[in-house]
């Protein structure tokens, strides 16, 4: 091995590091959707699709959770509108 | 009271059935009477890792369905008295086990071992949700690496919401982190997660590290669990694994890179 591919390989980025952001972001999110309906996902793209029609968001602007209090369950919708 | 653990992981190929054998070996080394029960109906591998595969007459399967005793089908293990296997079903899938047969089965168990260990097999389905939900302690075996990470989680959730414990809202199940074939090099090139990475990601106490060994093969090459191979750096770390179960405090090893010999260095250092 040459002095530069030592050094080049000294640069390297740590992978691990990498793997660690990632995995908890992905834990983070699946801890949240754990215990919650299968149609939640299907319903926050519908739901999407309509408000589009009248007033352009993005994806990451509606959130949706269902909370369970005791016999009855809340759906909460929020919704950011983008500044006129 | 005997104690049921399970040892479980979501991902395949980590080392689930391996860490079964030395932590039940283990258990039992220490005069603990114990039973390793396998609970991957259609790939049994246990009666291998333990080397009694040939001695597999009746199984878990023929016990559920009243074909065979429970005492027909526990295999007492030739090196240690009180050790004992109940092999899975080769032929039988996975829907061959109820809930009804698992409970009846473990109650009885209860009845003669301290320490009933439950190897579960890989994924989330009938086999992994049955060998989980009578336990009291789950081993959850991890491999520093993304997919196993994360498929480890997932079964941390089950635990919580899917066993017998969740359902009548009993104490939870006390969950252990087992970190297998840890490369201590490759943690300190930036190429693989750290002990402390995973903890932190799954948040739950580290039972034991074992490090990536050619014991492990070895061992299994020739049926008996690496735990007895006391010479090797998987097997002491499974005893030191085995010793923390128990509630000893003990000092974890093999998390650094070991500094070779200038003889190792010259001749290769192999085993």
């Amino acid at each position: 091995m040459s002095i530069f591919d030592f050094l080049l390989a000294r640069k390297k980025t740590n992978t691990a590091s990498i793997a660690k952001e990632r995995l908890q972001i992905i834990v983070a999110h699946e801890r949240g959707s754990r215990g919650q309906p299968d149609y939640l996902p299907a319903l926050q793209e519908e739901l999407i699709a309509v408000i589009r029609k009248y007033v352009p968001i993005d994806q990451d602007q509606v959130q949706v959770a269902l909370e369970n209090q005791g016999t009855c369950s809340i759906l909460e919708l929020n919704i950011t509108l983008p500044d006129r | 009271m005997a104690q049921i653990i399970v040892v479980t992981s979501g991902k395949g190929g980590v080392g689930k059935t391996t860490s079964s054998a030395a932590i039940g070996t283990g258990l039992a080394l220490r005069g603990h009477k114990t039973v390793i029960v396998d609970f991957d109906v259609g790939l049994r591998n246990l009666d291998l890792i333990m080397g009694c595969e040939r001695r597999v007459v009746y199984d878990f399967i023929n016990v559920i369905h009243n074909e065979a005793t429970l005492s027909q089908a526990l295999i007492k293990d030739k090196r240690l008295d009180n050790l004992y296997v109940l092999a899975a079903s080769q032929t039988r899938d996975k829907e061959a086990l109820n809930k009804e047969g698992v409970a009846r089965v473990i109650e009885e168990l209860k009845k003669d071992f301290e320490y009933i260990i439950c190897d579960s097999p890989a994924g989330i389905e009938t086999g992994a949700h049955l060998a989980m939900y009578f336990a009291d302690i789950a081993i959850v075996v991890t491999n520093p690496e993304v997919s196993s990470v994360r498929d480890s989680d997932r079964i941390l959730g089950l635990l919580a919401s899917k066993s017998q414990r969740a359902e009548k809202g009993e104490e939870p199940i006390k969950e252990h982190l087992l970190l297998t074939r840890y490369n201590p090099e490759r943690v300190a090139r930036g190429e693989m997660l750290s002990v402390d990475d995973v903890e932190e990601i799954l948040s739950i106490g580290l039972l034991g590290v074992i490090p990536e060994s050619q014991a492990v093969l070895k061992a299994s090459n020739q049926g008996v669990p690496v735990i007895l191979d006391d010479q090797s750096d998987a097997g002491q770390a499974y005893s030191d694994a085995v010793d923390r179960l128990l509630g000893k405090e003990v000092k974890h090893r093999f998390l650094e890179v070991q500094k070779k010999g200038l003889l190792q260095r010259l001749f290769g250092g192999r085993e």
